[in-house]
Formats: C-alpha cells, structure tokens, sequence
C-alpha cells in the first residue's frame, strides 16, 4: 500500500500572528509541523505497522507531502523522523498567498501522478483553520472522502478504509473502497517522539523538491494571483480590555452574580 | 436582484435558527432561496417549517443519498443548482460538515471560499475575526459565486413571517459523489441543554473540576446555559468531545462565557476568544485565562459556583 500524508509548515501556535500586505506574515516567528499533521503521520505509521511495516523489508510505504516555502523543509524533516519513508515539497515563489482552491489543486497534482491508496491528512491547520483542504482533495481526485476521523479501519487486501466520524452532527460510521482520502481529529492517537536513530535516519531519506513547472499547473491560477478571494482590510482589535479580578475570600460567588446583573447576563 | 442561496438546516427534522440567521444575512445580498436537501418523502414537511426570515423561495430537493452519502452528494447537489441558477452568493453554517460542503462547492464550481465569518455585508464583504480573537479581516470573493460560511449566533435573526415559494428540484446524484458510505449515526448525547453553537451563555469545565461538573451543570441549568469542556476533561471521558471547545472541539462565540477550572491553553482560547463576555474561576492566579477574563475569580470553583447559583436563585425569589 502507497499512502501519503499532507503536512503543513505552520506558525507555532503560541506566537504573536500579524497581517503584512493582506497575508499572514510568517517571516518573523517560528515555523512548526501542524500539530495535526503529527497525529495524520502517526496513523499512516500504525496502519502500516499492522500490516508487516514499512521502510526495508516492508511491504508498504509514507511519503510526506508539503506545499510551502522552502523552511517547510523542517516540517517534513519531523515526518520523516516520526518514521515516513520519503517526502515530496512543492516550493516556488508563485505559490505564496495560495488559497485553499490553489493548495488542493496542487497537492492533488502530486498525489494524482504518482499514484496513492490512501491519502491522510490532519484536519485542520492552525493558521488557516479552514479544514477544508482534505475535502476539496478528494473532491478534485474524485477519491471517497472520510473525515474527521476518530478512528481508522483499513484492510489492505480488500481494499477499504472505515472510519468513525466525530463531529456535530454525532458519530458515524463511514465506509469506501480504496483509494481515499482521511482526514484526522486528535482523539485518534498519541504521536510518537522521534526517536535518536528515527532522528538520524531522517538525514538519509529522499526528499524531492519541485518547482511548479513540474507540476504542471500554471503560475496564473495560484498564489496570490490566482486566490478567488482577496483581503480588502486587516486591522488589529482592540485588545481586552483589562478585567476585574477578585481573590475569593467567602464572597466572590456573589461578587460574580452581581457582576452579571451589572452587564445584564441575567 | 441578485439571487443568494441559502443551505437550509435541520436538527431531528426541526428547522433551526441557524436556517434563519442565514437568510438575513443572504437578505442583505439579494433575493433569498432556501436549499433544503431531503430524504425521500421528507420535503414537503421541512419546507413547510420555513415560515419566519426573509425568505423568497424554497427549494427541495429529495434524495436518499443525501443522508447516505453524506458531504459528497450534498455537495453535488448544491454544485449541480448552483451551476444552474448561478446565484451571487451562497451561504452555509460554519460547521465541520457545512465547511466541507462549501470547500467542495468551491472546488465543482471554481468559486471562492470564505469560512468561518461572523458577518457579511451587502456587497458580499465577509469579516472574519482570525489569530485567536486578535486581528478582524474583510475579505471578498472575486470570482465565481461567493461561497461564505457564516458562525451560527453571530446576528439577530430576522423574524419577519414569510410565504415562501416553494418548488421541488429532480436531481441525479452522481456516481464520483458516492464513494463513501454512511453506515450508521449515533447522534450525540444531548441531554435537554442547549446547542453548545448556538447557546447565549455557556458553562465549561476543566480539569480543574476533577470530574465532577455538577457545580457547572447547576449554574448551567439555573441561567438556561449549555455546558462545555476542555480537552483535559473530554480525554478523561468525564464528558463527551462533542462538547470539547476549542481547536479541535467546537468554536463559539456566546454573550457568556463561564470557564471553571480551565487554565486558557491556546487551543482552548482559540475557541471561545470572541465571546461577547468572559468570567473564569480558576484556583492559580497565574493561569493565563484570566488574561482574557472580563470578570476573573480567583478561587476554587466547589465553593465559587455553590454560592453564585445561591446568587442567582436569591435574586429571582
Ligand atoms: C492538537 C491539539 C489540539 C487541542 N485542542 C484542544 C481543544 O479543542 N480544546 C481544549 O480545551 N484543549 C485542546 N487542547 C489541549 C490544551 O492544550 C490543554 O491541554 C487543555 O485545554 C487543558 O485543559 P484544562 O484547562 O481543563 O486543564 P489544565 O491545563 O490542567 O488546567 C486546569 C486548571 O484548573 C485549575 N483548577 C484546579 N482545581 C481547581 C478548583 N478546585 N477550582 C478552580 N480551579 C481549579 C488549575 O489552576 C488549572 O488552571 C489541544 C491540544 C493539542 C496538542
Ligand atoms: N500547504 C499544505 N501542504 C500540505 N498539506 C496541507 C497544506 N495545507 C493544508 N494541508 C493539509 O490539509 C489539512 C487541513 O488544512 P486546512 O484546510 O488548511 O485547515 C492539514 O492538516 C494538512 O494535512
């Protein structure tokens, strides 16, 4: 089995995020591996551990997949010491300010020439926060779509994927033939730590990069250009106002109720 | 007038307000149709509901693939009307599932996508507030339709009775659209409180509570609230993720806040930033909710919330 998993190169989420020219200006902090991404590596890497492995001797393998700049590269570094076997980044300076349409598109490039079972990815990116993309790629590789989910099924020699599906609406029950895309919640598992020798391996693994000539989408219809959707203004809100904070000494569950009334919560 | 297509909503076969708060946003745009997506022989009944919010026109398409195939079939249902009637707008709920309706509709239809606004204006001007509550952003969609998803609770819902038309839509459900099947929902416990996403006021618990969220609940069930948690509390089972708030739970935005026991991790904040008011009871002074907090307590919350539901009923008696 061919599976790959799409890792983004976020901002950490602890730093400060600030707007430069209607974008997210990622120059000044720290990037990190999506949090959920680890959990979309750590699924791939168990599926295939239940199945006789991957890597030398295995019967399977991960490869990481990124688009970004060329820092994504530390991302994927991450992945690959998690245990994926190989990664593909797609880097170019037209890619920068691509919408989620521009991201799936060329995301779904790569998957689609190099032939997969299975595709995860983590739900949600924290700075995009949109948990659209697992979606529209399915939507433009016309694979099944199973998302956000809680746990996984797949069965390499009949070729299905089931998962349970956690969401508003409940849990249900979601079933395909293979190939597929899932998209994982964190509830799934716990993400290993790279270990030392999964830390020095790394160093060894094929890491391809392409430019977006070899993906054979044009310039035009990615990037800022080609974004269906343009930033007309963004300014910063006013920060919070500094509360009132009390220290209970035996009454502040009244001083609580009086300030509702104040406010007129209740 | 430009046309705006609303994707009406239902919980239990029960029109809900988000339907509502949709079209008075789409009112704003144009000429509102609501999209209802039927099981087969369902249609007439939920379209019947729609009798309050500005909206012109219903309709109904009827299929069984829609509950079948979940994302995918609604998706090619919405793409295959909109291809047709080429509406200028077309507004969902912000939710797990309407996300990925619109991220879809987005992809069949070459069209832009704005999720997760909290208004949007009547040149189709979205905002968004982004960053954890720090940074508001006005967006537009410059090419296809404008396919917006809009946070429940974030507008007045405009109550005004209407008659809408209503009209019933044939539909093939294509074969790409049916990849992956459904094989049975197990809704959520829900428990007579209000919809976490469209409660006024919420009460959430942390770790802090130690499993025991019957302080919580009380004041919750005194002010009409719905109860949330923290991912400390839903990973140790004491309530369900379908209540989890924040990065990967549910993100809200009520006129209340209450948040006992919850120290403010960023992933928390990211989803209850934007409440209109915040009041946290928290033992350790330090925790970083209080940054936050319009009212903080620092306390402990088995003494705090006793007498603040003893406050309230004292005031109402
Ligand atoms: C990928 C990822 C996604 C995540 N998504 C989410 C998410 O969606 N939602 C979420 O909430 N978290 C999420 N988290 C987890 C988050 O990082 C925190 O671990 C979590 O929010 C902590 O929950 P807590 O505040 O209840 O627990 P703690 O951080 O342990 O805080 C408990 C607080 O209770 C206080 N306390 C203890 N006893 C009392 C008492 N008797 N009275 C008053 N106060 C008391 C303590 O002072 C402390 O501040 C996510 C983490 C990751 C990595
Ligand atoms: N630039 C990217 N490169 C690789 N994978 C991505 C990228 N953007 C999004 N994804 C994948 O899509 C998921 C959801 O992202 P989003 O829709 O942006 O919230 C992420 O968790 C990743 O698995």
């Amino acid at each position: 089995m061919k599976i790959a998993v799409c890792v983004k190169q976020v901002p950490d989420s602890w730093a400060e995020k600030t707007m430069a020219n209607g974008l997210l200006d990622r120059a000044g902090v720290d990037a990190v591996l999506n949090d959920l991404d680890e959990y979309a590596v750590e699924e791939a890497l168990r599926i295939v551990e239940a199945h006789g492995g991957n890597g030398e001797g295995g019967a399977h393998s991960i490869t990481v997949i990124s688009m970004g700049p060329d820092r994504a590269t530390d991302a994927v570094r991450k992945a690959l010491s998690m245990g994926a076997d190989s990664a593909v980044i797609v880097t170019d300076p037209a890619l920068a300010g691509s919408d989620a349409l521009a991201t799936s598109k060329v995301l779904a490039s790569v998957i689609a020439t190099r032939g997969f079972d299975l595709v995860i990815c983590g739900t949600e990116s924290t700075d995009a926060r949109m948990s659209v993309v697992p979606a529209m790629l399915a939507q433009r590789l016309g694979w099944a779509s199973l998302t956000f989910a809680g746990a996984t099924e797949v069965n390499p020699e009949q070729s299905t994927v089931m998962i349970t599906r956690d969401t508003e609406v409940g849990r249900e029950k979601i079933s395909a033939k293979l190939p597929a895309v899932v998209s994982v919640i964190e509830k799934i598992n716990e993400p290993r730590y790279p270990s030392f020798k999964g830390i020095m391996a790394a160093k060894k693994k094929s890491m391809e990069i392409l430019d977006l000539v070899s993906t054979g989408i044009s310039s035009e219809s990615v990037g800022s250009s080609g974004a269906w959707s343009i930033v007309e203004d963004a300014q910063l809100r006013p920060p919070r106002g500094a509360g009132i904070k009390v220290v209970d000494e035996g009454d502040a569950g009244n001083q609580l109720v009086g300030f509702l009334a104040e406010r007129k919560l209740i | 007038m430009s046309d705006v297509f609303v994707l009406a909503q239902f919980t239990d076969g029960i029109a809900t307000n988000t339907t509502i708060e949709l079209a008075t946003y789409g009112a704003r745009i144009g000429s509102v149709t609501a999209v209802i997506l039927a099981a087969t022989g369902e249609g007439a009944g939920l379209a019947a509901q729609l009798t309050s919010g500005p909206i012109a026109r219903v309709t109904v398409v009827e299929s069984a693939d829609f509950a079948r195939y979940g994302v995918s079939a609604t998706s090619d249902a919405l793409g295959q009307l909109v291809t047709q009637h080429r509406p200028s707008a077309l507004l969902i709920s912000s939710s797990a599932f309407g996300k990925e309706v619109a991220g879809c509709v987005a992809v069949i239809t070459d069209s832009g996508i704005i999720t997760d606004a909290v208004d949007v204006s009547a040149d189709s001007v979205a905002t968004q507030i982004i960053f954890g509550g720090s940074t508001t952003v006005h967006s537009r969609i410059i090419h296809g339709c404008s396919i917006i998803t809009l946070r429940p609770n974030s507008v007045t819902a405009d109550m005004t009775s209407s008659k809408p038309d209503i009209n019933f839509v044939e539909l093939i459900i294509a074969d790409t659209a049916k990849k992956a099947e459904t094989l049975s929902v197990e809704p959520p416990v829900k428990g007579g409180r209000p919809d976490l996403t469209q409660a006024n006021v919420i009460i959430s618990g942390g770790r802090g509570t130690s499993g025991d969220f019957s302080g919580v609940e009380a004041l919750a069930d005194l002010l009409g609230a719905a109860v949330g948690a923290s991912r400390a509390a839903t990973d140790a089972g004491w309530y369900p993720h379908s209540l989890q708030v924040g990065q990967t739970g549910k993100t809200v935005s009520p006129q209340l806040y209450i948040a006992c026991g919850i120290s403010g991790a960023i992933q928390h904040r990211a989803g209850m930033q934007t409440s209109k008011t915040i009041v946290v009871i928290n033992k350790d002074p330090e925790a970083p909710i209080f940054e936050i907090a319009d009212f903080g307590v620092v306390g402990d919350l088995f003494n705090v919330l006793p007498q603040a539901c003893e406050a309230v009923r004292a005031r109402r008696s």
